[in-house]
C-alpha cells in the first residue's frame, strides 16, 4: 500500500460518512420509518453508530492480514463481503457452524474446518484431536449425529514421519471416542518454508434425526444463555505452550467431542433454540452473533461465567479477556427461560458439562448489543473482537 | 483470585459511591482528568462510571503511549523495517496504529518482518537467533516502559550484541500534563495521577500541579476500587479547598520513585530538545533519545530515517480528545468513519485509547447505581 492508497481509503471512509450523514438527515426530515427523536447528543451519536454498523460490510484492506483469521470483526467482514457475496444461497446465508441439507427427505448437516494450530502438540491434545473434535462439534451443535469425516493433509517438506504418525493416531483415537469414521482423504506436500509442518482440513457429515430446528436467529427475549463449562482453557494453553511468555500454569486444552453432551441436552430439552461451540473468538463472539442474528439484546453477568483461576490469572497478566479466548470442548446454548434449570441439570449429568452454568439472558432492550454486568458491579459492552491477540490457535 | 478480587468488591464500591455523592456541592460540576490510558481502560472495562454521580465527569488524558505517537513516526518505523535484513520488534499495541501508508500489520502483508514482543528482552533473543539480521526494537511508552528498554540496552551492551538497536520514541509525562494545564480550552478540577509512571518517577514531580496550578493530584492504582477511592480522595480535597499531591497507590508507588530504574534510563537515554506529540504538537524536552555513548544501538543513527512530518487527516480530532477537550463521541467521525476496525486516529487503536475504550465498552445507556443518584439537586 502506498501513501496515496492510504489517503484514498481515509478519504473514502470520510466521504461515506458524509454521504450517510446526508441520508440520515433526509430520512429525519422525511419522517421516514426511523423517526429520530432529537434526544441528547450522545444518544444521537449512538444511534448513528448503530446505523453505521448495520450497513453492508466492506473489506478495506488490499491484502489479507492476520486479523482476517482471528474470528473477530475482520473475519466476519471478510466472510460477509467476499465469501457470502460470491457464494450466496439460502443454505449458506445463516452462517451457522454447519449447513443443513435435506436430501430425499433426510436432514443432513455438512461442515468443514481447517487446523493450523501452533504448536502441533500441546498439553491436553494435538492438532489431530483438534481436527476431529472441532468438526464433530460443529455437527453436534447443529443438532446432528456426526457420522463421517474427511481428512486432508498439507505437509511441509521435511516434516518428521514420526510426528505425522502421532497426529494420525490421535485422530483415530478421537474419531473412535466420538463414534465417527474417517472415510476419505487427501495428501499434499509443499516445499520447505511454504507451510509450517502440518495443516489439516476435515469435513464432516451428520444426520439430523431429531425434530429440532436450531439457529442463532431463534433467540427470544426471556431466553437463558448457558455455557457448558469453564471457558478459555484451550486458548490460554496454546499461548503458554508456545513458551514465549515464560508463564507456567497447570492447565490443559479442553478439546473434546461434544456430541454426547449435546444428546443429553436435547433429550432433556428439545426446545433448545440455538447452540454454538465456542472456538475462535470465544464466548463473546457467539453472544454477539446471537444478538445480531436475532436482533435482541444480551445481558450476561461476569460473576456467573465459569473461568478457571489459572486462565483468569494468565489473562490478567496478558491483558486479554477470557470471554474472547478459544475453547475446543465448550458450547453455548440458548434455551427458553423456563427450561434453563432443567437444561443445566441435564448438562451437569454429563462429564463434559459438570460445570455448566446460566451466564445471562436474552432481552428486548438494546437490540444487537451484548452487555456485561461486571464483577465490580458496573456495566459495559462486550463487542466483537478487533485485532488478533492469539494467532493460529486452532 | 487473591490480590485482584479484593480490589473489585462491589459492596465497597457502593459504600464509596455514597461517600463521593455526599461530597458533591449542590449545583457544582466536577471535571477530573485521569491522565493515564490504563485508568481509562479500567474505568470502562469495569463500568466504573455507574458509581459516579452525574455531577462528576471523568476527562480522559494523554497518557496512552500509542495514542501520542504521530503518524510520521509510524512511517519512519515502517521505513526502517523495510530496509534489507531488518527484523523490527514492537509491542502488540503498536501493530494496528495507522501511518500514512498503513499500519505495521499492513506493512507485514507487504513483506516487512515486524514481530510482536511482550518484553523488549525478547528482541535480544531474536537478535541472538538471527545473527545475520539487524533487530530494531520500536521503543514506545512513558517512563513506565523506558526502564525496560534501558535494561535491554544495557544487557545487549554487556553481551556484546552488535545486531540490536532501538528506535526510541519514549516520552515523558510531566511536559504533557503541563501542556494540558496551559491549554486555555479546558478547566479541570483535579487529576487522577498516573500509577505506572509514578512507580518509576514517584509523586514528587507532580507537586507543581498542586502548588503552582492549585489542582489536587491523587496518584492511583489500576483496579476499579483504586480509582474510585482516588476520586473520593480528590473530592475530599476539593470539599476542603485543599490542593495537594496524595498517593493512593502507596502499595506500589514510592514517593521518590525507583532510583535504580531512573539511573538505568539516565545511563542510556537523554532528553530530546523537542518531540512531536500526536494532537499536542511539538513539546520541548518531552521525549527521550539514545545517549551518544550507546550510539551503536541508536537506529536513528544506524539507518537513514526520513523523519517526514505527516499531518493528521483533517477530520481526525484525536488532539482534542487527548487533551480532554472533546469526549470521544463528540469527534465528528467517531464510530462511523473511524472505528477500531478501521481507525483513522490513534485514540481508536490502543485498548488504552479513550475512543477505543468508549467504543468497545461504553457505547450504551448507563444506569447509575442508586448510591450515585442521591446527589442533591
Amino acid at each position: 500500500m502506498t501513501a496515496g492508497d492510504q489517503r484514498s481509503w481515509v478519504d473514502q471512509a470520510l466521504h461515506e460518512h458524509d454521504e450517510h450523514e446526508r441520508l440520515d438527515e433526509l430520512e429525519r426530515h422525511a419522517g421516514g420509518r426511523r423517526q429520530l427523536p432529537l434526544a441528547d447528543p450522545e444518544q444521537q451519536v449512538l444511534d448513528r453508530i448503530d446505523r453505521a454498523r448495520r450497513r453492508r460490510p466492506r473489506v478495506r484492506e488490499e491484502r489479507i492480514t492476520m486479523s482476517h483469521g482471528a474470528g473477530g470483526k475482520a473475519t466476519q467482514t471478510l466472510i460477509e463481503a467476499v465469501f457470502l457475496d460470491a457464494f450466496r444461497n439460502p443454505l449458506l446465508e445463516p452462517l451457522e457452524d454447519a449447513a443443513e441439507l435435506t436430501i430425499n427427505g433426510t436432514r443432513l448437516a455438512l461442515t468443514t474446518d481447517s487446523y493450523v494450530v501452533k504448536p502441533l502438540f500441546f498439553p491436553g491434545g494435538d492438532i489431530g484431536d483438534l481436527a476431529v473434535n472441532g468438526t464433530v462439534n460443529d455437527l453436534s451443535v447443529a443438532g446432528a449425529t456426526p457420522l463421517y469425516l474427511s481428512a486432508g493433509f498439507i505437509l511441509e517438506e521435511g516434516f518428521p514421519v514420526a510426528d505425522l504418525s502421532r497426529v494420525v493416531e490421535s485422530m483415530a483415537a478421537a474419531a473412535a471416542a466420538a463414534g465417527v469414521r474417517i472415510v476419505t482423504g487427501d495428501t499434499k506436500v509443499v516445499e520447505k518454508g511454504k507451510a509450517d509442518g502440518c495443516y489439516i482440513n476435515t469435513a464432516g457429515v451428520g444426520l439430523i434425526e431429531r425434530d429440532v430446528t436450531l439457529g442463532a436467529a431463534r433467540a427470544r427475549p426471556g431466553d437463558a444463555i448457558i455455557v457448558s463449562g469453564p471457558i478459555g482453557d484451550h486458548g490460554i494453553t496454546i499461548m503458554l505452550a508456545r513458551g514465549e511468555l515464560d508463564i507456567e500454569a497447570d492447565i490443559s486444552s479442553d478439546t473434546a467431542p461434544l456430541n454426547g453432551l449435546v444428546a443429553e441436552l436435547l433429550n432433556a430439552v428439545p426446545s433448545v433454540r440455538a447452540m454454538r461451540d465456542a472456538t475462535r473468538g470465544g464466548v463473546a463472539t457467539i453472544l454477539n452473533e446471537i444478538a445480531k442474528a436475532a436482533n435482541v439484546g444480551v445481558l450476561v453477568s461476569e460473576d456467573d461465567i465459569p473461568v478457571r483461576a489459572e486462565v483468569r490469572g494468565a489473562s490478567e497478566l496478558l491483558g486479554i479477556d477470557p470471554m474472547y479466548v478459544a475453547c475446543e470442548g465448550r458450547l453455548v446454548a440458548v434455551v427458553p427461560g423456563e427450561e434453563a434449570d432443567h437444561a443445566v441439570a441435564a448438562m451437569r449429568g454429563h462429564p463434559l458439562g459438570e460445570q455448566a452454568a446460566i451466564i445471562g439472558h436474552v432481552r428486548a432492550e438494546q437490540p444487537g448489543i451484548v452487555q456485561l454486568k461486571t464483577a465490580f458491579g458496573g456495566t459495559r459492552i462486550v463487542d466483537l473482537l478487533v485485532g488478533d491477540p492469539l494467532p493460529r490457535i486452532c | 483470585m487473591r490480590f485482584v478480587d479484593e480490589f473489585r468488591d462491589a459492596d465497597k464500591a457502593r459504600a464509596l459511591a455514597a461517600k463521593i455523592a455526599a461530597l458533591c456541592e449542590p449545583g457544582r460540576r466536577y471535571k477530573l482528568m485521569e491522565v493515564c490510558g490504563g485508568h481509562t481502560h479500567t474505568i470502562y472495562k469495569h463500568g466504573l462510571e455507574d458509581y459516579l454521580p452525574e455531577a462528576i465527569q471523568l476527562v480522559h488524558g494523554p497518557g496512552c503511549p500509542v495514542c501520542v505517537i504521530p503518524m510520521g513516526r509510524v512511517d519512519d518505523a515502517i521505513h526502517l523495517a523495510s530496509q534489507p535484513d531488518v527484523i523490527m520488534t514492537s509491542f502488540g499495541d503498536m501493530m494496528r496504529v495507522p501511518g500514512s501508508g498503513g499500519s505495521f500489520f499492513d506493512a507485514n502483508a507487504e513483506g516487512t518482518s515486524i514481530r510482536m514482543v511482550y518484553s523488549p528482552l525478547d528482541s535480544l533473543k531474536i537478535a541472538r537467533q538471527n545473527p545475520d539480521k539487524q533487530v530494531v526494537f520500536m521503543a514506545i511508552g512513558f517512563e513506565t516502559t523506558a526502564p525496560s528498554t534501558a535494561m535491554t540496552m544495557l544487557r545487549a551492551a554487556r553481551e556484546g550484541l552488535t545486531n540490536f538497536s532501538v528506535f526510541c520514541n519514549h516520552v515523558t509525562i510531566v511536559p504533557a500534563i503541563k501542556a494540558i494545564l496551559d491549554s486555555p480550552d479546558l478547566r479541570l478540577d483535579g487529576f487522577i495521577g498516573p500509577g505506572h509512571v509514578s512507580t518509576v518517577i514517584g509523586c514528587r514531580p507532580y507537586e507543581f500541579i498542586a502548588s503552582q496550578y492549585g489542582k489536587p493530584v491523587v496518584t492511583a492504582g489500576f483496579e476499579p476500587l483504586d480509582i474510585l477511592q482516588s476520586i473520593y480522595m480528590l473530592m475530599v480535597q476539593l470539599s476542603q479547598g485543599r490542593s495537594e499531591v496524595e498517593n493512593q497507590y502507596s502499595r506500589v508507588v514510592p514517593w521518590d520513585g525507583n532510583q535504580a530504574a531512573l539511573r538505568a534510563i539516565n545511563e542510556t537515554m537523554e532528553l530530546r530538545p523537542y518531540f512531536e506529540w500526536r494532537g499536542l504538537g511539538f513539546i520541548s524536552h518531552s521525549a527521550l533519545k539514545v545517549r551518544e555513548k550507546y550510539a551503536a544501538m541508536d537506529a536513528e543513527l544506524l539507518f537513514a530515517v526520513p523523519g517526514v512530518r505527516v499531518a493528521d487527516p483533517k477530520a481526525c480530532q484525536c488532539g482534542e480528545v487527548l487533551k480532554g477537550v472533546l469526549k470521544p463521541w463528540e469527534c465528528k467521525v467517531f464510530g462511523t468513519a473511524c472505528t477500531p476496525e478501521t481507525p483513522i486516529g490513534t485514540c481508536m487503536v490502543s485498548p488504552e485509547g479513550a475512543c477505543a475504550a468508549y467504543y468497545n465498552f461504553g457505547r450504551m445507556n448507563r444506569n447509575r447505581v442508586p448510591e450515585a443518584q442521591v446527589t442533591r439537586a
